[in-house]
């Protein structure tokens, strides 16, 4: 499709704006800009086909099935949508009174407290604009806290080989230095292993608890003891809550820290990529340390506080309001039954989508999983040529977003399916029979496979060719 | 109780069956019985309408003000209708980041469009698909220019101080140097002394905390003869008018995009975009889209450099981001599309002329003075004849919510195109009006 640049008409415009109603002031010449900005020139019309055509080229949860594992693709309820939209929530400015902005206050107090609840955590900041961010604060609360016990030689952070690549490199930004620790055979922390590189210079380890290939980890109350001895704190990866919320909470596990991702567990939307927002919660001997500013309340009023023990400030403002908003109405909406029901099914629709794969496909772990599971095309790839992408881009054609390809790095030509609590046994048993199709087609004709998809708008780029020789921008001359 | 899981018990049967469990709580096993608990301490849920009314009356405990004076850092403009139906897209909203090209080049494209006008708004080579705002921009920017032997990080004091505070957090064990200010700008003679061989990075904002237009092109000057890096803050009406940091010698442009059609919403979520040279352009963090060919020929968008990011490079990655903020990115082209150059400089040229008028009707109020002499864009700081709390306050009692207090005396104010000159004349004469009484005491 042309780029809105290449629809661009010189002359062509929108009518916004009025004349001014004050004369005009002229800046000096020297501090203005020689040429104007090349924006494209259109019409609204223009710009209205041009983004609907745009919109079509892009599959949404409501377009089909979104099993993309670790991301929680669950449907975005509506009402989160409306609330977001009210004028008495969009147009209040982050620096009006807090007199007159009670009402954004107290719903921030309101989500604090029910996300503390739900965690098992006594403290939340809303600050995190993101999981990563979140993340990046909760090392930062794990480092002011050795730091204020004098304790400066905790810097080594433990990672399972299993993690997310985010998990490793908020550490690292943080200044610790991260120790990988290889799963055991069940993709679960080798705690033997553990024992070893528990020490004086540990300050922490990072877990996902179900861990990213659908695992609980039964060991949990041993593992989190190990580092506790050792004088090291333990942090939960909360972007995979959806398995867990409202049957255990990482607080009772052992766990000090958590980041929660709202967009993956509270059914805000991914917006092609953010914004979400990612709180950090934390036990009490923590709380001193929280980005500031967090709601606090008196007798009824609500208000910032700030600590003088605060890592500080990880944005501008307050964290993502709009995005904490829809949370707390999804949260509203479903409830202490509802949430906990949300993660059982989340876990059942895991489970049913697993049996029926099985026996066709290769299953990387055995045993119930929670909310997510992974297949390894190992075998199929070595007997027929084809992989785990080829099986991905072929689903393509098939009107259903792929699973998460190539994660986690411990099993080999990885395909990480999360079906979510909200899809119907209907789509389940239709993704099923589609993905078994597509195993026969890739034993009867693999070539097919490769060639797939053919229906897209596109067919595979070149990713090769993108990286080295990078076009990052429109060439208005070429 | 509500919920959004499209299921039977017969469903639910059958599914057990199949998975060869007895009921919902085997699925469980693994998960030690003494954690478990019965349930949360929590509210039940509601239905949909009941939610509705109750975070209505949530709202109704704000005040949305006829007037805005206020800025900051959070800016009143005027956003076109369609800006809200596009970003409002379920394709859009409800997408993960786009990993599959094939069935996602419509957001795609719309990235690489929104680079190429951030490219054209900052003057500069290559920008990224975004970062979570302002603050994280300039701090991910400062994080761009540590090396080694340079480590010494000069923030202007006429930054936000929230950038200032967010910088300070990120780049906590280095050496943060403040460069004073001197009647609202950044002082060049203190700055050429502060700069030199351990020196990374100076970071200036344009136009400054103050509403103050800064001689970019000098400091830029200064900030590369001692072979440091220079990263300006824009903020992006201005830069439809202003010299663009490319001309000004910026290796690294970032800004507040909220400007670019986001609503106030309470400081969030906003937008930061991050531009820089073809020579900084493998440090640069985030996601960037590219462009390439499909295996017919036929262009294709793709997310590319990933060899920078963290799911490949995990601890050795240029920075952690993984979500950004593409609606938001998207909203900023939805923007721009519809102002096109004219309209966006329109906005700048009407922000500038009615600070101007307001500026010149507060002075005429006795004991009301322009704090600072410089050009300034469409904020400006006046020296009050009575206490700024006293004055705000009043003006929100009729309905106006005026300027930020930075003192006891002093207020900076933001005009935009959405103030009419009835609406500043209704300030003014407030403003006369509190004074009066205020001074009479």
């Amino acid at each position: 499709m042309k780029l809105i640049f290449e629809k661009s008409t010189q002359g062509h415009a929108c009518s916004l704006l009025p004349d001014s109603d004050v004369g005009s002031y002229r800046l000096p010449q020297q501090l203005l800009r020689p040429s104007a900005p090349r924006l494209p020139q259109l019409a609204e019309i223009e710009i209205a086909r041009h983004f609907t055509a745009l919109a079509e080229q892009v599959h949404g949860v409501n377009n089909g099935f979104y099993p993309l594992g670790s991301c929680t693709m669950k449907y975005n309820p509506k009402i989160n949508e409306e609330v977001a939209s009210f004028p008495g929530f969009t147009k209040i400015h982050p620096l009006q009174p807090e007199e007159s902005a009670q009402g954004c206050l107290e719903a921030m107090y309101q989500a604090q407290q029910y996300l503390c609840e739900i965690t098992g955590m006594d403290a939340i900041s809303l600050q995190g604009a993101a999981g990563a961010h979140g993340e990046f604060a909760g090392w930062l609360l794990i480092k002011a806290y050795h730091h204020s016990r004098g304790d400066t030689g905790r810097k080594k952070i433990i990672v399972p080989d299993s993690a997310h690549g985010t998990n490793p490199a908020s550490a690292a930004m943080a200044g610790f230095d991260v120790v990988n620790i290889p799963s055991d055979d069940k993709g679960c922390v080798d705690l033997e292993r553990l024992r070893e590189i528990a020490g004086a210079d540990t300050a922490g380890l990072m877990l996902t608890n179900p861990n990213t290939v659908g695992i609980f980890d039964s060991n949990i109350l041993k593992i989190t003891e190990i580092i506790h001895d050792a004088g090291g704190l333990v942090y939960y990866d909360g972007a995979n809550l959806n398995a867990v919320a409202g049957i255990v909470r990482p607080g009772d596990m052992g766990f000090d820290v958590i980041h929660l991702n709202l967009h993956k567990t509270f059914s805000t939307p991914h917006g092609g990529g953010g914004p979400g927002a990612g709180p950090v919660g934390c036990k009490d001997i923590l709380t001193p340390f929280l980005p500031s500013p967090v709601v606090s309340e008196e007798n009824g009023r609500y208000f910032f506080s700030d600590s003088t023990a605060s890592i500080g400030r990880m944005k501008s403002f307050y964290g993502h309001f709009l995005v904490i908003l829809r949370a707390l109405t999804y949260i509203k909406v479903l409830g202490a039954t509802g949430i906990r029901q949300a993660s059982e099914h989340a876990v059942l629709n895991a489970n049913y989508l697993k049996s029926c794969l099985e026996g066709v496909y290769d299953v990387a772990y055995q045993g119930f999983c929670m909310h997510e599971f992974v297949l390894t095309l190992e075998r199929t790839k070595k007997e027929t040529g084809v992989s785990a992408l080829d099986i991905a881009k072929a689903l393509l054609d098939y009107g259903m977003h792929p699973p998460t390809m190539y994660f986690p790095l411990i099993v080999h030509e990885a395909l990480m399916f999360e079906p979510t609590e909200t899809e119907s046994k209907e789509t389940l048993d239709e993704a099923a029979k589609i993905l078994i199709d597509i195993y026969q087609l890739a034993r009867e004709n693999p070539q097919a496979l490769h060639e797939m998809p053919q229906k897209t708008p596109v067919s595979r780029p070149d990713e090769v060719a993108a990286a080295r020789n990078p076009r990052l921008r429109f060439n208005f001359h070429a | 109780m509500g919920g959004y899981t499209p299921v039977t018990d017969n469903e639910k049967r059958e599914m057990l069956d199949k998975i060869g469990a007895s009921g919902v709580s085997d699925l469980f096993c693994a998960i030690p019985e003494e954690v478990k608990i019965d349930s949360l301490n929590i509210p039940e849920g509601k239905s949909e309408l009941e939610v509705l009314c109750d975070m209505e009356r949530l709202a109704a405990k704000n005040k949305v003000f006829a007037s805005v004076f206020r800025g900051a850092g959070a800016y009143h403009h005027f956003i076109p209708p369609l800006v809200r139906s596009i970003v409002a897209k379920e394709e859009f909203l409800t997408a993960y980041t786009p990993y599959q090209a094939e069935i996602s080049q419509g957001l795609l494209q719309g990235i690489f469009e929104f680079q190429t006008m951030i490219c054209e708004l900052t003057g500069m080579d290559v920008s990224n698909a975004s970062v979570y705002d302002g603050a994280t921009a300039t701090a991910e920017a400062v994080t761009m220019c540590r090396d080694k032997k340079r480590t010494k990080i000069i923030l202007s004091a006429a930054l936000h101080p929230m950038t200032v505070a967010t910088v300070q957090t990120y780049c906590g064990d280095c050496e943060i140097v403040t460069a004073p200010v001197r009647d609202g700008k950044t002082d060049l003679t203190a700055l050429r002394r502060l700069v030199g061989e351990d020196t990374a990075c100076v970071c200036v904002q344009q136009p400054n905390f103050y509403g103050m237009i800064e001689d970019a092109d000098a400091i830029g000057e200064a900030v590369h003869s001692a072979g440091a890096k220079f990263i300006m803050a824009v903020n992006p009406i201005a830069a439809a008018i202003l010299t663009p940091p490319g001309d000004c010698g910026a290796d690294i442009a970032v800004g507040e995009g909220q400007p670019l059609g986001m609503p106030l919403s309470f400081g969030g979520p906003y937008l930061g975009f991050m531009a820089c040279t073809d020579a900084m352009m493998r440090k640069l963090p985030g996601r960037i889209v590219g462009e390439t060919l499909d295996r017919n020929g036929k262009r294709a968008f793709v997310l590319t450099m990933q060899a920078r990011e963290q799911h490949i490079r995990r601890e050795k990655a240029s920075s952690n981001i993984c979500s950004n903020q593409a609606l938001c990115a998207l909203t900023a082209s939805v923007y721009l599309s519809c102002m096109g150059a004219s309209g966006l400089q329109k906005t700048a040229e009407l922000c500038v002329s009615k600070a101007h008028y307001a500026a010149e009707q507060l002075c005429s109020v006795k004991g009301f003075t322009l704090k600072h002499t410089g050009e300034f864009f469409h904020e400006f700081v006046t020296v009050c004849p009575v206490d700024a709390n006293i004055l705000l306050h009043q003006l929100e009692e009729r309905d106006i919510l005026g300027g930020y207090r930075l003192s006891e005396r002093e207020i900076l104010w933001c005009v935009t195109e959405m103030n009419s000159k009835e609406q500043i004349n209704a300030l003014v004469a407030a403003v006369k009006e509190v004074c009066l009484s205020e001074t009479d005491f």
